[in-house]
């Protein structure tokens, strides 16, 4: 924000409060109500208004309570900011984020922990990614405040007490708007993101004591998928394990399945295995860790790679 | 127009006569201003004496409409909305209104005849748009909904590159950020959103309440040759109109804009062209209010303006641009309208409405009014007249003949502007299409 004026941020709660999760704390302070806006409690309103501010040529960053709450700003998404760019032919662009804090976890109530990233990815026009580290947040943010599209952002929700170092100083290098090791291991590939890439890697911990060796990719980018890296080390290890909180139809872990099998089909020692959200509604939290992926159950589908 | 798509055309035409609609008798409006006051309700098929309730009090209730020209055509200036009309201004208009309506009626012609999938008329509306659109400075911005052909006129936008999106060769035709007229929306009310986004941009440019602005600059700006307002950015600063129909009153997002919009301060006009009918549903089906009274609920003026006036949507929307300019904004107009033909060509407004209702409003016509002025006061001539029927002819010959020349778009419009920058998915799948099309190409040194 110091860099460039035009970048505004606007939500629920972000100014005095500092948002709900304390994301834009102090922001108000230091750069004032007119780039850090509390907006009226409307997210159609945040959204579309936002669609008109980066006409003007502002870059507004917008922010989503809850990942439930993104559903009446939906339309205005889906049928605005996924498609100025393409239907102006580029006279205008979009330069809008959309940050979401995403997924379960945190024993919320309902609409508070959901994984909606699927339906956003289906949408042509927008670009989505995840991060799942303190430094990733910091690097992908700005490559999304930076990208002249739109940029839905999704924040897992349940990393944002993890602590961890951020150098601010050394610009990442190349796009983090990509696929990244964040384990190398020679048996099987784990891919996932967000906030089940803790998850993925303690799993690999796990394995690596009963002599599997896991590879755990965090894919970053969910839109487009950066699949390369995914495919590159499906062709070592013939094995490959998908696992994210969402639910499995119609979703990102059904996407990379699909397209290892169309890719690296012969390089496949067992067919790719999903670890995912069932297809239920988000339950209530004292039953969601029946929900969410945990550590055996990636580590059960380790096994069943090795079973097929 | 989202529904209408789909719709076919209905093959039969329904009986027009009372004895097919059944019901109680009620007596047609029998002036102009009857029509007027009553409204959607008062001859649409039959209605239960609850609805004419309901729809009376959706039209009718509050003060007069602000009108400067009767039906009759005789002139009489407002204290609060002050203009100066002069011979050159009323020429101005009038030929933008008949040369809209010209092209208009050619859009209808042009898809009966199979060269277009769909067009939106704008019949009957050319008052409250060329006034509307006249009213704005070329710094302003406008945000249309699908309809506002004749704002898209006054932006000097070619009639032509409206067609791409109704042929379907292009989803906005023209230049949206240079010609600061947004590219047509078609879901409902989404742009009255984006209108106010940008007009809070506006003030946070500094572009509101600029040196030189003032009250007496309302109505006094310097009309161009062909009636436009004033100087470029004269004071530097600017305001945006979003207009919108009396159907998308009832959508979420224009009550999210009108509560964006007024807290901040936004310079926008809510330019509401209430013209009766959302497709097949009459105003009483929106509100129980007149529309232009829910802008007191938000804060700040509504204005209902005699919609097929173009003097007083001219003069109402001047006004309201000049308060948005100054920063007093924003001001909502209800520019009391009616469609004259049908939502689109897919629809057919004789399943939901009475032919009186359209002879009523017929006595209500926005050109004519202005014909009978400038004939009765002597300020044009038949040669006048003459002129711009040609020029109307020469418009629908070049709008015409632009429709047939619409080169389909290639493949690469696929792709292209997806993205702003490089996208691997899209950049892949383009060069999978490039590879598809050229299997069908023979080889150049075929051993075959």
């Amino acid at each position: 924000m110091e860099l460039d004026s035009s970048v505004l941020i606007m939500g629920e709660d972000v100014g005095r409060l500092g948002g709900v999760f304390r994301v834009t704390e102090g922001l108000q302070k230091d750069f004032g109500e007119n780039r850090v806006i509390d907006t009226p409690l409307a997210e159609s309103g945040i959204i579309g208004t936002a669609v008109g501010l980066a006409m003007r040529g502002y870059r507004p960053v917008t922010e989503i309570q809850f990942d439930g709450f993104v559903f009446p700003g939906f339309d205005q998404i889906i049928s605005q900011v996924a498609k100025v760019t393409y239907r102006s032919q580029g006279a205008f662009s979009m330069p809008m984020v959309i940050r979401i804090p995403f997924g379960g976890g945190i024993g919320a109530v309902e609409h508070h922990s959901e994984s909606p990233e699927s339906l956003f990815c289906h949408i042509a026009g927008l670009r989505v990614v995840a991060c799942s580290t303190p430094q990733d947040a910091y690097d992908m943010l700005r490559e999304a405040i930076a990208c002249d599209d739109p940029v839905v952002f999704f924040e897992p929700k349940r990393r944002y007490w993890e602590k961890g170092p951020v150098d601010i100083g050394t610009p990442p290098q190349g796009s983090t708007f990509s696929s990244v090791v964040r384990r190398p291991g020679t048996d099987v590939t784990v891919v996932t993101y967000g906030p089940s890439v803790a998850v993925a890697l303690a799993a690999a911990e796990a394995a690596a004591t009963e002599g599997r060796s896991l590879e755990v990719i965090d894919l970053r980018t969910l839109s487009p998928l950066d699949l390369d890296p995914v495919l590159e080390s499906v062709r070592r290890t013939g094995r490959a394990v998908v696992v994210t909180e969402a639910p499995r139809e119609s979703s990102i872990s059904a996407d990379v399945a699909a397209r290892i099998t169309e890719e690296a089909f012969y390089s496949l020692a067992a067919p790719v295995q999903r670890v995912a959200g069932y297809d239920v509604p988000y339950p209530p939290s004292k039953a969601e860790h029946h929900y969410l992926p945990d550590l055996d159950k990636v580590l059960d589908a380790v096994d069943r790679t090795y079973a097929f | 127009m989202q529904e209408s798509d789909q719709r076919e055309q209905h093959p039969e035409r329904r009986e027009r006569s009372g004895a097919a609609s059944g019901g109680p008798e009620q007596d047609p409006p029998t002036t102009a201003r009857d029509a007027a006051a009553q409204g959607a309700a008062g001859t649409a098929a039959h209605p239960t004496p609850e609805q004419v309730v309901a729809g009376l009090r959706a039209t009718s209730e509050g003060p007069d409409l602000v009108e400067l020209l009767s039906p009759e055509g005789v002139f009489t200036p407002h204290p609060d909305y002050p203009l100066e009309v002069t011979a050159e201004l009323l020429q101005g208009l009038y030929r933008d209104m008949v040369l809209v309506r010209r092209f208009d009626r050619e859009g209808n012609a042009l898809q009966r005849q199979g060269q277009l999938s769909l067009w939106a008329p704008l019949l009957g509306q050319e008052a409250a748009q060329i006034g509307a659109g006249r009213a704005l400075r070329p710094t302003d911005m406008a945000f249309p909904s699908y309809r506002e052909h004749g704002v898209a006129w006054c932006r000097g936008i070619d009639p032509a590159q409206l067609l791409g999106i109704f042929r379907g060769t292009d989803q906005c035709g023209w230049d949206p950020a240079a010609t600061r007229f947004n590219g047509y929306a078609i879901v409902i009310g989404n742009q009255v959103l984006n209108a106010v986004g940008y007009a809070m941009g506006q003030r946070l440019d500094g572009a509101v309440g600029g040196a030189g602005n003032s009250a007496s600059a309302a109505g006094a700006g310097a009309d161009g040759p062909d009636g436009a307002d004033g100087p470029e950015g004269v004071d530097g600063s600017e305001a945006t109109i979003a207009f919108f129909g009396d159907g998308a009153t009832s959508q979420g997002d224009v009550h999210e804009a009108m509560v964006f919009g007024a807290v901040f301060d936004a310079p926008v006009v809510f330019y509401c062209q209430n013209n009766q009918w959302a497709i097949s549903e009459p105003v009483e089906k929106q509100s129980r209010v007149p529309l232009y009274r829910r802008a007191h609920g938000y804060g700040f003026p509504g204005v209902r303006v005699d919609g097929n006036d173009v003097l007083a949507c001219l003069a109402v929307t001047r006004w309201a641009l000049q308060e948005c300019r100054s920063g007093n904004g924003p001001v909502m107009i209800e520019a009391f309208t009616y469609r004259m033909d049908a939502h689109t060509t897919s629809d057919d407004p004789t399943r939901y409405r009475l032919a009186d209702e359209e002879e009523a409003w017929k006595l209500l016509d926005p050109i004519e009014r202005v014909r009978v002025h400038l004939t009765r006061e002597g300020l044009a001539d038949a040669a006048f007249f003459e002129r711009v029927a040609q020029d109307a002819d020469e418009l629908a010959a070049h709008f015409r003949a632009a429709c047939y020349a619409l080169d389909s778009p290639g493949p690469d419009r696929l792709f292209s502007h997806v993205y702003s920058g490089e996208h691997e998915q899209t950049r892949r799948q383009h060069a999978e299409q490039i590879g598809y099309l050229a299997s069908f190409q023979e080889p150049a040194e075929s051993g075959r």
